[in-house]
């Protein structure tokens, strides 16, 4: 049998079974990734995952069955369950279910790869992890961690609509992190970021971040820090590295505009959202230079996909357009309820769960400035760059953020290095203050987005470049 | 013999035709069975299940160690899965940690097991969730309920094996209120043991006293928390801080042997009282057993796998996980333990306190805040255990022993080792709750708790 006839299996015991709309994913999965700590190889992980989950409609109640065998018995009798599920639903169901239309795709997607990165040895990749976390060890640093993760995905969905596409996707990434420790407190400093900067790419990706030539660097900064003077406290001018402001994105304007979040389907969870339907294409989200797009299409994002778990295929839209919130993260069901005609944002993290809205690849256009630029024309300011705390509430507008490292800005230069730099503010608010923003876009992945229950890991990409916020509340503390 | 274990069994015997009787072997295999079923706008949404096993081998030939794992357990594929251990474990980097295999050792005792909740049908649950629903009076209501059971087998080359079964039932769901909203959670070994119009009508309460909210100012308040509030505190407190790894460290704030809580205080690890979501044996096959991390106010233990054991010249204390290598280990089936807690089902209360005992650490309270629950709890240095985060699901101002009003949500920014520390407990509640962990793994047993001091730094405002 193969993956498709496996999946066009199930969604015919779904029908069968009463069901008026059912899809099916195949997916087999290969993940590998291994850790360094001071100078040693900690962990090797080769993690191997297959098999279908069917999602059946009856009425206008869903249900959803996996199972890790695709043998002809195994994947009818899933199907036959997914129906079943779906009519116990009914037993508190809802208004009617639609789905809005997308176009029937029968086609064969895959991302980029320059060089595989399950092909590269072991251990050349062990002798970088080793390496890199040596010279962390022996520049200052008292736990010197680096890691590596692969997913190579391969996934196979059928609907009863006519849907027939099989996609491979290959993600990987790298990263390494510098912690120093005192009696009080520990400091840490990570490159390009904590636990790594991830794309749909090969093992390029990971060579191209030289994480040798960082590593002395932030050991030493995260010695420095032990012993830098605290961020103060009070409002200022605040200036965000790129990677920071990627996070930014990812909690107070991706995760904002899920429709299912909007919609109240997250409520109990996730949390809903603090914008309102009837104020899409109306509200001021940010200032002008706020340009935010939903686009899985962009090469080599941790976002990027050929068609999404619901088999709409991939294309760009705006989500804020010069600080005016005009497009959300959709699925076909949730943009039926909403009365919208786009899709294209549904995945699930493999095969035993349920697809459902996520981020794809959500991040700024560049703006008209350098960081250079920003700091030249900043008076009395702080500079805050690589996340180390992230915390948000349920309608995704009050936020705190805590960075790994802070300088003073005085007279348009870097100053002093700042310990323990937190902001915090309200989405819209700290949008809307955006007054000067980096051309110098990079697309930051984010492998480790949680949501749903059960709960699903996403991967997403976010563009985002240096920017500066005006009358920002920092330094908060213990 | 259960399947899973005859299926370790059988792995054993497939490394040593490869690898031959030279390589030190482990092999766990875990049968999972989830379902869930979530509602939210007052309706089921969506609705799934699983069942799967996964295999988890690790193998140590010639000073190297890897490990892999895979669901697709037909015998090609438990073939496919040795092979390509058995290689990578001959490339792999030397491993100067490795800490040897668990030896054979008798269990301590199991997880709690509920053979109803193992057959429990999707109609068992969605007649919960319609209990849930119409118990909140036509408040809107959202949440979820989910039994899992879990059966697994554990073999290694050293003659260790394990085998054992376990339930879980948990029910969590929000009642609103014109933007209000108000929570009931509870886990349990039997779905039996939820009743969806008892938690549907605790949420609704709940989210009643919660309308037209006011906004006070931030700065440190006197604070009773309830179970869920305090849950979050026991896994952060677990996750961060009783974590052998960390400790080993020294980035956890755990210093043994010291006075570090109140002395009301003492928490226990206990996954074999017949009542957790536990197996007999940890992920290297060390029996899981009850572990005394805090003894009334005194720091005197942390959670340890072998390896984190080795490098602390401790034992295993049976909490290791599979590849959390990098994590370390930390307990998962922690709860306050406190002479006078009454573990009969809680009595409920008027208003929004979830039951009587939270009443009666309100009615001490001359000017406080009641907290129903935390969310997107978020460490800024582990040291300190120094946590931001914000209230969710229902707070209120407390005066002269009394709820006045409902409070906007607040941001706190708060080390939670200090909230607990000597002289800053002023009273356990009386009925501990069962609180499940979203992910499914772990259980936070916990009273309300009275607190001299919590530092809220903004209000909802900012």
């Amino acid at each position: 049998m193969t993956h498709f006839d496996a999946a066009t299996a199930a969604v015919e015991a779904a029908l069968a079974a009463g069901a008026r709309y059912a899809d099916a994913r195949v997916m087999h999965r290969r993940y590998e990734s291994m850790s360094a700590r001071n100078g040693d190889i900690e962990e090797l992980k080769q993690l191997e995952s297959a098999g279908l989950g069917v999602r059946a409609l009856v009425g206008s109640s869903w249900g959803f069955f996996a199972v890790p065998d695709i043998a002809n018995g195994t994947v009818r009798e899933a199907g036959h369950r997914a129906a079943e599920i779906a009519a116990a639903s009914a037993m508190v169901a809802g208004p009617a279910a639609e789905l809005v239309p997308t176009t029937v795709a029968v086609d064969s997607w895959s991302s980029g790869c320059e060089t595989d990165p399950l092909a590269v040895p072991l251990s050349d990749k062990g002798d970088l992890l080793a390496g890199a976390t040596a010279v962390m060890r022996d520049s200052g640093a008292d736990h010197a961690e680096g890691i590596y993760q692969i997913w190579d995905t391969n996934k196979w969905f059928v609907s009863s609509e006519g849907h027939r596409i099989d996609q491979h996707i290959r993600e990987c990434g790298a990263g390494i992190s510098a912690t120093a420790i005192s009696a009080g407190e520990t400091q840490r400093r990570s490159y390009p970021s904590y636990r790594g900067q991830y794309g749909t790419r090969g093992w390029d990706l990971v060579s191209a971040l030289d994480l040798l030539a960082h590593a002395p660097r932030i050991a030493e900064e995260a010695r420095a820090l032990l012993t830098a003077p605290l961020c103060p406290t009070g409002t200022t001018t605040l200036i965000l590295g790129g990677e920071q402001l990627a996070l930014q994105i990812h909690e107070s304007v991706g995760h904002a505009i899920e429709l299912d979040r909007i919609l109240g389907w997250e409520a109990a969870f996730a949390g809903t959202s603090w914008l309102d339907l009837a104020r899409l294409g109306s509200l001021q989200y940010g200032s002008e230079l706020m340009n935010i797009t939903i686009d899985p299409t962009i090469p080599g994002a941790l976002g990027t996909f050929g068609y999404d778990d619901e088999g709409t295929p991939a294309a760009a839209r705006d989500a804020v357009r010069a600080g005016t919130w005009v497009g959300v993260l959709a699925g076909r069901d949730s943009a039926a309820v909403a009365g919208l005609d786009y899709a294209g944002s549904v995945r699930a993290d493999g095969w035993a769960r349920l697809p459902m809205v996520r981020m794809t690849n959500v991040g700024l256009e560049p703006g008209p400035h350098t960081l250079d630029e920003i700091i030249a024309s900043t008076d009395d300011g702080i500079y805050m760059d690589m996340n180390r705390s992230w915390s948000i509430d349920d309608k995704r507008l009050n936020f705190q953020f805590g960075c790994e490292i802070g300088w003073e800005v005085k007279g348009g230069k870097v100053g002093r290095m700042l310990r323990n730099p937190t902001y915090t503010g309200i989405g819209p608010v700290f949008w809307r203050s955006m007054d000067m923003l980096s051309s110098e876009i990079v697309p930051w992945g984010t492998p480790n987005c949680g949501k749903g229950q059960p709960g699903q890991v996403g991967h997403t990409g976010h563009p985002a470049a240096p920017a500066r916020f005006t009358d920002v509340r920092v330094g908060v503390r213990a | 013999m259960s399947a899973e274990l005859e299926m370790a069994s059988r792995v054993l015997d497939r490394v040593r035709a490869v690898a031959g009787t030279g390589v030190e072997t482990e092999v766990v295999v875990d049968y999972h069975a989830l379902a869930l079923t979530r509602f939210a706008n007052s309706f089921i949404h969506q609705n799934v299940a699983e069942a799967a096993t996964a295999v988890r081998l690790r193998l140590h030939l010639d000073g190297r160690t890897a490990s892999a794992a895979t669901t697709v357990v037909s015998d090609s594929g438990l073939a496919d899965l040795v092979d390509r251990t058995v290689v990578a474990s001959r490339t792999a980097p030397v491993d100067p940690g490795w800490p040897g295999l668990a030896p054979p050792a008798r269990p301590a005792g199991c997880g709690g097991f509920d053979a109803g909740t193992a057959a429990a049908t999707p109609a068992e649950r969605a007649a919960r969730v319609r209990s849930f629903v119409d118990a909140a009076g036509g408040l809107e209501t959202a949440g979820y309920i989910r039994t899992q059971h879990w059966r697994g087998g554990f073999a290694n080359s050293a003659g260790q094996s394990s085998t054992g079964e376990t339930t879980q039932a948990a029910m969590d769901g929000i009642a609103r209120n014109a933007g209000a909203d108000g929570v009931a959670r509870l886990a349990a070994t039997a779905l039996s043991d939820l009743d969806g119009r008892v938690l549907g009508a605790r949420a609704a309460a709940k989210a009643r006293a919660s309308a037209d909210p006011v906004e006070l100012p931030p700065g440190r308040y006197e604070v009773v928390l309830e179970p869920a509030a305090v849950a979050d505190l026991l896994h952060n407190l677990a996750v961060w801080g009783f974590n052998g790894k960390a400790f080993a460290e020294r980035r956890s704030f755990v210093a043994l042997g010291e006075s570090q809580f109140d002395p009301s205080i003492t928490l226990v690890d206990d996954p074999v009282d017949g009542c957790e979501i536990a197996l007999p044996h940890d992920a290297e096959g060390t029996p899981r057993q009850r572990l005394v991390l805090v003894d009334a106010g005194i720091t005197s233990a942390v959670a340890h796998d072998r390896r984190t054991g080795a490098r602390a010249g401790a034992e295993s204390t049976g909490h290791a996980f599979t590849d959390a290598g990098m994590f370390g280990a930390f307990p998962v089936n922690l709860r306050i333990a406190a002479p006078a807690l009454d573990q009969s089902p809680s009595a409920e209360a008027d208003g929004p306190a979830a039951d009587s005992s939270v009443a009666a650490l309100v009615a001490a309270v001359a000017r406080g805040v009641l907290v129903t629950d935390f969310w997107y709890t978020r460490v800024l240095d582990p040291k300190t255990l120094a946590v931001t985060g914000l209230t969710r699901n229902g707070v209120w101002l407390i005066e002269d022993g009394q709820v006045t009003r409902p409070v906007k949500n607040f941001r706190f920014t708060q080390s939670y080792p200090q909230a607990l520390g000597p002289g800053a407990v002023l009273g356990i509640g009386a009925y501990p709750q069962a609180q499940p962990d979203s992910w499914a793994v772990a259980r936070w047993t916990a009273p309300a708790l009275r607190l001299a001091s919590w530092n809220f730094t903004g209000g909802a405002s900012g």
